[in-house]
């Protein structure tokens, strides 16, 4: 592919905190006391690069894609197209044909859902989703089985631990013809083997879709190694702007889908009674993109490989299993998810404070956490409580900020103690 | 510890939320309401014991935060004797101070909400029981009534 290999990595452990100085926003006082963010999988922050490049784009560049011959719209139709190349190296695409950008990751579902669900799906025909998918993950499939009379399987969430019961997969799988899978729990921190699933699936002739919110900006996701169908992503929380994403779609796959919107940039042709339109990714790319939408998640993305994803993986899980540990040290504490293996990302409660007490008064402290159902309100269901306290990390963060999320934590307890 | 909160969580609401009064279902209850808030899961039902127009008494269950937990507490406790029009000034005067932090008249201890104007996120939390409250006395107590004014599409 032309001109976007990923910069090399620097061999040794990359400096940290030299990193974290990369991110403007994350250098200040909230309340009185240092901002300790840790609402990472709600969003990210953005690196300078990744503000830069915004700023760049709109300095120098701005134009409309793919219909001037002016230079401006040769530039910015090249940037546009320059950060498909880029998402296909990055995901491990064959081509970039099949990178779709999106508004996000719900953006993505819903057009799966639409194009290829009401084409490919039919009455009685099963849509198989797990127990800890995150509403926009969900609800598309309700609705499409809403109108097609499809019906919508579960696999289950085995407790707090948060593993998924994948002991009747195969089982499942039968008169299924979608699996839609998160790579990540946003809820429990829950990292699902999905290449081993998507094998399975694939095995019985089930198409498949990984949700990879919570896992494109955290690891390496090659959507030739999990071997699933399509795979969906949004920008904001992988560094890169907001309002912005991506669908993976296998090529043969996206042949036979129809377009989703229909208007301009989409269309070859077209006559007061018909049209006809492109084929790969740009067929489901109707109307003016968001140009500066692609510049920035190109940045990010080279941002992301510069550091390497391996590494953030490996420091976000050593967080995440730090942050367990510590938390567990807290008595009567309730932990959710797996406590190994885990991602970096910790659902708790501690008894007698509510989530929304508890968010806001860390937040007093200057630490950001989110309290609620963390659109996840049937597991929640499930597991007996109306909302969790989250604390979600990125490469960015520190054990030191951990420990101080745990000494705030002990404050709140006391500030709630008869 | 955390002073500039101590607006928020007075004594007497930290008080209330740590051992709510009239914390339990009323068998001899006249009439019923559930309120719920779906950004963050709270449910409380709220019963009322009226005796012609006076409410004799009034209790609720549920689960919800510090504050939303203590406002159903003083609740129950504050409208205890009063009539429905009673009860619909209180209501008047906790919704105008809750959301703009003016009291207009008297309120005895339900004045502890003066501070939750200035964290508008917690609006909904203090007002939960009091919609609750308007609705059992409507006697719409089939559909639990929402702070957020959605529309329920069945099926889908
Ligand atoms: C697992 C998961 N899926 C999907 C989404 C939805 O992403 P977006 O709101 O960017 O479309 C999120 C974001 O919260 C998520 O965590």
């Amino acid at each position: 592919m032309p001109g976007f290999a990923p910069a090399p990595q620097s061999p040794a452990s990359p400096d940290w905190a030299a990193i974290r100085q990369d991110f403007p926003i994350l250098n200040q006082q909230i309340h009185g006391h240092p901002l300790v963010y840790l609402d990472n999988a709600a969003t990210s922050q953005k690196p300078r690069s990744v503000l830069d490049a915004l700023r760049k784009y709109y300095e120098f560049d701005n134009a409309n894609v793919h219909r001037g011959i002016h230079e401006l719209s040769n530039r910015a139709t090249a940037a546009y197209e320059a950060a498909r190349t880029r998402a296909a190296v990055f995901f491990n695409a064959r081509t970039p044909d099949e990178i779709i950008f999106t508004r996000g990751t719900t953006e993505g579902v819903n057009l799966v859902a639409r194009s290829w669900g009401e084409k490919f799906i039919g009455k009685g025909d099963g849509i198989l989703i797990t127990e800890m998918e995150h509403h926009s993950n969900l609800v598309p499939w309700q609705m499409l089985a809403a109108k097609t009379g499809a019906r919508l399987h579960f696999l289950p969430v085995q407790g707090d631990g948060g593993l998924l019961d994948l002991s009747r997969l195969e089982e499942q799988l039968s008169g299924v013809k979608l699996l839609a899978l998160t790579h990540i729990s946003n809820s429990l921190g829950t990292v699902n083997p999905v290449a081993e699933i998507c094998a399975l699936a694939r095995k019985h002739g089930v198409t498949t879709l990984v949700d990879a919110a919570q896992s494109a900006g955290h690891r390496p996701v090659d959507v030739q190694e999990i071997g699933c169908d399509f795979l969906v992503a949004s920008s904001h929380k992988m560094c890169g702007p907001t309002g912005f994403g991506m669908l993976y779609g296998r090529g043969e796959i996206l042949e036979q889908t129809p377009p989703f919107h229909g208007g301009g940039e989409m269309i070859v042709t077209v006559s007061y009674e018909s049209s006809t339109w492109k084929s790969g990714a740009h067929k489901f790319e109707a109307g003016t993109p968001d140009m500066s939408g692609a510049v920035g998640f190109h940045a990010a993305m080279d941002y992301l490989d510069q550091i390497g994803r391996e590494r953030i993986a490996r420091h976000d899980q050593q967080l995440g299993e730090y942050a367990y540990e510590q938390l567990s040290g807290l008595s009567g504490i309730r932990l959710f998810g797996p406590a190994l293996g885990r991602a970096g990302l910790v659902s708790f409660l501690l008894p007698d404070v509510h989530a929304h007490d508890l968010v806001m008064l860390a937040d007093q402290r200057g630490v950001a956490l989110r309290g609620g159902h963390h659109c996840n309100q049937p597991l929640m269901h499930k597991l007996g409580v109306e909302s969790t306290a989250r604390a979600s990390f990125y490469f960015y963060n520190t054990t030191s900020e951990i420990d101080t999320l745990v000494e705030v934590l002990k404050d709140i307890r006391k500030f709630f103690a008869d | 510890m955390f002073d500039e909160l101590s607006d928020l969580y007075q004594q007497v609401i930290l008080d209330h939320c740590k051992k709510p009064r009239n914390f339990h279902e009323l068998p001899g209850a006249t009439v019923f309401a559930q309120g719920h808030n779906p950004l963050c899961g709270d449910q409380l039902k709220l019963y009322l014991r009226l005796e012609g127009d006076v409410i004799q008494e009034a209790s609720f269950v549920g689960s919800g935060c510090c504050i939303s937990k203590a406002s159903a507490s003083l609740l129950t406790d504050s409208v205890k004797g009063h009539t429905r029009a009673e009860v619909q000034a209180m209501f008047d005067k906790v919704h105008e101070l809750v959301t703009t932090g003016k009291l207009n008249g008297d309120v005895g201890k339900l004045a502890v909400f003066a501070g939750v104007y200035r964290f508008p996120a917690r609006v909904k939390c203090a007002i939960l029981a009091w919609h609750a409250l308007t609705a059992a006395l409507k006697g719409e107590a089939a559909q639990p009534v929402s702070t957020e004014t959605d529309n329920p599409q069945p099926g889908a």
